[in-house]
């Protein structure tokens, strides 16, 4: 092998490096925030009593559930526009994203929700709460805390899928990446720095994780145990 | 429309792609299963280096892009001076990845067979091997089988991702018949559907799987 690795002439991108980690964060928040909130409402409806809801939620979370991102990335950008639709790349980017990891939380959420046992929810309702505290309360909350875990390493998972959106042309850190390495042509040196990045990225989106987890749920820190 | 209108013969491209992209998921899964099983046997060992390595390399895996993976494994393969075809690349990063990923679980699944079995085999005098092969994998592969086959979905799904090296599977044959026809939501449509088709009936075969497993037993899955 007579390769002399040049980590030197990638680094000088560094500034344009930054630029694209902070699209990365951007749409890996956004898409955390948003799908949460889509996922929940979505397990919240898959529980509901109405006879259409919860098929449409399925057909929602299995048509995305077994499809890959790339391909309803594709869908969403040159699909839609072509139907009338036009989006600048990243907003088909956050769009798509929050789509599929909203359906991935719908699976997770609801496996919280199931778990809350139908006593709890009898109990609020003999204490006279509205349908919205017994949501709330009695749901939402301890059902986040049991899937807490899993919760989390699906947004970790979600933050290295943005990668993929890339290849609809969105500027974050792997479009930076292609784009240094096609100026370089230092193609593995780059993907190193960029791989380094991400896994920076992942270690601190845990670290954070955890960190809001011992904030959001002290009863979980006081026990010192999984409820 | 355009000059070309979508007929069997690009219909009959994109299902080769399709095959392709079975025949990848293939082979990702029988390197990352070699890979695999040897990463969950390093991360139970009684070495605690050994334990460590194994972690570490679980950890840096599942924290890198599998895009990335594929970039670095094509142009990695081709700095040590072979002259890497896609599907060498593609193979290789989806062996890495999926090992990440398949040690994981299936460190859960060992570690989920009883301790009894562990130290009834011990004191049968069965040695090392034996024990695992014969007492704690054939438990652990029960408990294995609908974690695994649902990451099997997670295989076909992320070898989309093989198109960006220039292998045609199914991505890459429909994005050359888009090419071809730009018609790009019937096209798109097309290929999830296809997608679809091969994932559904794994996704349902996984969960009638862990279906069986908690109705049969009364165990908690570890993944």
């Amino acid at each position: 092998m007579q390769y002399s690795f040049d980590y030197s002439s990638v680094l000088e991108y560094w500034p344009q490096f930054l630029h694209g980690a902070w699209l990365t964060i951007q749409l890996s928040f956004g898409a955390t925030v948003l799908g949460f909130a889509l996922g929940s409402l979505c397990a919240a409806a898959s529980n509901s009593r109405s006879r259409w809801l919860p098929r449409i939620v399925g057909i929602y979370v299995e048509v995305i559930r077994n499809t890959p991102l790339l391909v309803q990335l594709f869908l969403t950008y040159f699909g839609l526009s072509s139907i009338g639709l036009p989006m600048s790349a990243t907003v088909a980017a956050m769009a798509t994203l929050v789509v599929n990891v909203g359906a991935y939380t719908t699976e997770i959420m609801r496996a919280g929700m199931d778990s809350v046992s139908p006593g709890q929810i009898e109990a609020a309702e003999c204490l006279g709460l509205s349908r919205l505290q017994i949501y709330w309360h009695v749901i939402l909350q301890p059902a986040m805390e049991r899937v807490y875990p899993a919760l989390t390493s699906q947004f970790v998972l979600m933050m290295l899928a943005t990668s993929i959106t890339s290849q609809i042309s969105a500027e974050e850190l792997t479009a930076v990446a292609n784009l240094v390495q096609s100026m370089t042509y230092r193609a593995f040196e780059t993907y190193m720095v960029t791989a380094a990045m991400y896994l920076c990225l992942a270690l601190l989106m845990r670290a954070g994780f955890t960190l809001l987890g011992l904030v959001l749920f002290p009863r979980r820190r006081k026990l010192g145990t999984p409820i | 429309m355009g000059n070309a209108s979508f007929n069997l013969a690009y219909f009959g491209y994109m299902l080769q792609g399709a095959a392709w992209t079975v025949g990848l998921s293939a082979l990702g899964f029988i390197g990352g299963g070699i890979l695999g099983a040897l990463v969950a046997l390093a991360r139970i060992s009684r070495r605690t280096p050994v334990r460590w390595a194994a972690s570490l390399y679980i950890q840096v895996i599942q924290g890198i892009p599998l895009l990335v993976l594929m970039f670095l494994c094509y142009f990695g393969l081709g700095l040590m001076g072979y002259d890497v075809p896609a599907l060498a690349a593609a193979a290789c990063a989806m062996s890495v990845y999926a090992s990440a990923y398949l040690g994981d679980i299936w460190r859960g699944c060992l570690q989920a067979v009883p301790r009894a079995q562990w130290e009834a085999a011990e004191c049968l005098g069965l040695s090392p091997a034996q024990r695992m092969l014969c007492v704690i994998v054939p438990q652990a592969l029960r408990l294995a089988t609908p974690s695994t086959v649902g990451f099997l979905v997670q295989i076909v799904k992320n070898t989309s991702l093989a198109s960006v090296v220039g292998f045609v599977e199914l991505v890459r044959a429909g994005q050359m018949v888009n090419n071809t026809l730009f018609e790009p939501f019937a096209v798109f449509s097309l290929m999830a559907v296809l997608y679809f088709a091969m994932c559904y009936p794994l996704s349902r075969w996984s969960y009638a799987l862990e279906r069986r497993l908690k109705t049969g037993r009364r165990t908690r899955l570890a993944a």
